[in-house]
């Protein structure tokens, strides 16, 4: 605040306490030669009349009272201009403290945990309990509190990935995102390319599509889509480029899904959290991520999840 | 002046009354009309593009205000959830400003980034496609709704004219073109996606 401002709001706010005191102490005197026990002389409604009484002791003791807390608050806390008062109080200090508190009591906690190795933190059932606490507030939005996602956000419980399933590629996704990249192909293959291709890639994970669809398909899909999700079609997880030959589809394994996506493309992301999580907590998630699909296939390992 | 003059007299009475009650705001509001903290935006603060600015407008019309807040209080248990709390030069040019005053859906001062196009694309169609026990209202409507680019380029234009927002000449010329044809939903979203951008992904 500039010091005009500052100059401003102190001489206002001190007039006006001052001003208190002035109305109280000049109400507070009888005039003369009022007595005790008459009326003002004001009559309302034909027969209302008042006492002119002083003001009650205990309430103007009350009154004198107050303004010095006024003065004394004022003296303590921020409230004149730019005085900062005695006692140092601010609202972004109080944050910072809170912050502070919660960090000296927390960090070490997860730093803790964050030490330990994804695969052996899964089996940890307390470790769980966070990491679960933790996906549900940052990434059931998307992929479902039971992480087994939606149209277009991938099921993370299953054993299929886009960008790898070893705990350091998981971590990485959550780290850093990810930004899947299938090119629109509509305007290149034209509506006749497109249904050939899609015919094919319906096809590949072994479901019948007709063969004067899916030859011409086969033919562009080494020329077009092999460099991505490789010529047999089982995908890249360098790229996330998904494998299709499976039976899992990020958007919908349809005839249609699959047109809709060869022609129109897809661009999945996955937002990257090193900055919103921190890079002990990314850990905990990325072995709670890894304990879902982990458990199928090692009985061992459990999420410690209760419900 | 006499105590009967006063009670005696509306129209003084008034007069002093509404110099008593004026303390309180000249104090408390006055000076924020004249400090760079209140009136310059933060570094990174940009005018809205003409895409983000319609999908203010919209965001507006459809009150999302009424559940959501964009006002991060500086308390750890808001800024472990949405981020960085909020400073009063992010605000200056939302005009008028989408605080909020009520939190049935989570605050969206951060939600920039936070989510996928794709995401919020479902989301607002029908929010329990992709959040089962959300009890949001969808808008299926901006999907088929286009903007008017000719009325959005007026609207920011007054902005500047009447406001002071600082948008160049270049920008008011092309936001016509920039916006015409596009879906309210690819306005609104791109509003959503901008929000908090400033101080984004800080804790």
């Amino acid at each position: 605040m500039s010091t005009f401002w500052s100059v401003f709001v102190i001489v206002l706010v001190v007039a006006h306490l001052v001003g208190y005191a002035w109305l109280l102490w000049s109400t507070s005197k009888m005039p003369e030669g009022a007595k005790i026990g008459e009326t003002t002389g004001h009559v309302y409604d034909d027969d209302l009349e008042e006492y002119n009484n002083p003001l009650p002791r205990w309430w103007l003791i009350k009154f004198y009272l107050l303004i010095l807390f006024g003065f004394a608050y004022l003296a303590l806390y921020p409230g004149l201009g730019n005085f900062a008062g005695l006692l140092g109080w601010s609202q972004t200090s109080e944050y910072d403290k809170e912050v502070a508190a919660a960090e000296e009591r927390y960090a070490p906690l997860y730093r803790e945990l964050a030490s330990i190795p994804i695969p052996e933190l899964a089996k940890n059932p307390q470790a769980m309990q966070t990491g679960q606490r933790l996906f549900g507030n940052n990434c059931a939005v998307c992929h479902g509190s039971d992480a087994r996602g939606a149209v277009g956000f991938p099921d993370l419980t299953d054993d299929d990935w886009l960008w790898g399933g070893s705990p350091e590629a998981i971590k990485t996704s959550i780290l850093n995102g990810r930004q899947g990249v299938m090119p629109a192909w509509g305007s290149a293959l034209g509506e006749d390319g497109v249904d050939q291709v899609a015919a094919y890639v319906y096809s590949l994970n072994g479901r019948s599509a007709p063969a004067h669809l899916t030859q011409p398909g086969a033919a562009k899909f080494a020329a077009m889509c092999a460099s991505c999700h490789g010529a047999d079609g089982t995908g890249n997880q360098l790229l996330g480029a998904p494998n299709l030959t499976d039976n899992v589809w990020v958007y919908g394994g349809s005839l249609n899904a699959i047109r809709q996506t060869i022609r129109d493309g897809r661009q999945g992301v996955m937002p990257a959290h090193k900055d919103l999580l921190g890079e002990d907590r990314v850990h905990i998630v990325a072995a709670y991520v890894y304990s879902l699909s982990a458990k199928k296939d090692d009985p061992s390992a459990t999420t410690g999840v209760s419900q | 002046m006499s105590h009967e003059a006063i009670e005696k007299n509306i129209g003084l009475m008034g007069l002093l009354i509404l110099i008593v009650v004026a303390f309180g705001g000249l104090v408390e509001i006055t000076p924020l009309f004249f400090q760079t903290q209140t009136t310059q935006p933060v570094e990174g603060v940009e005018p809205y593009p003409a895409l983000e600015f319609a999908g203010r407008d919209i965001y507006v019309r459809e009150g999302c205000y009424n559940c959501h807040s964009q006002m991060i209080r500086p308390f750890r248990a808001e800024t472990e959830r949405y981020g960085h709390y909020s400073v009063a030069g992010e605000f200056v040019y939302d005009r008028p400003f989408q605080w909020g005053s009520k939190r049935t859906g989570p605050d969206l001062a951060r939600v920039g980034g936070r989510y996928t196009d794709d995401w919020h694309y479902a989301h607002l169609i029908n929010p329990r496609d992709v959040v089962p026990e959300s009890n949001m209202p969808g808008f299926p409507w901006l999907a088929e709704r286009t903007l008017d680019g000719e009325t959005v380029a007026k609207r920011m234009k007054a902005q500047r004219d009447y406001l002071g927002v600082p948008y160049t000449d270049e920008q008011l010329a092309n936001a016509a073109a920039e916006v015409d044809g596009k879906t309210e939903m690819e306005a609104l979203i791109a509003y959503l996606q901008g929000l908090g951008r400033a101080f984004q992904h800080k804790r």
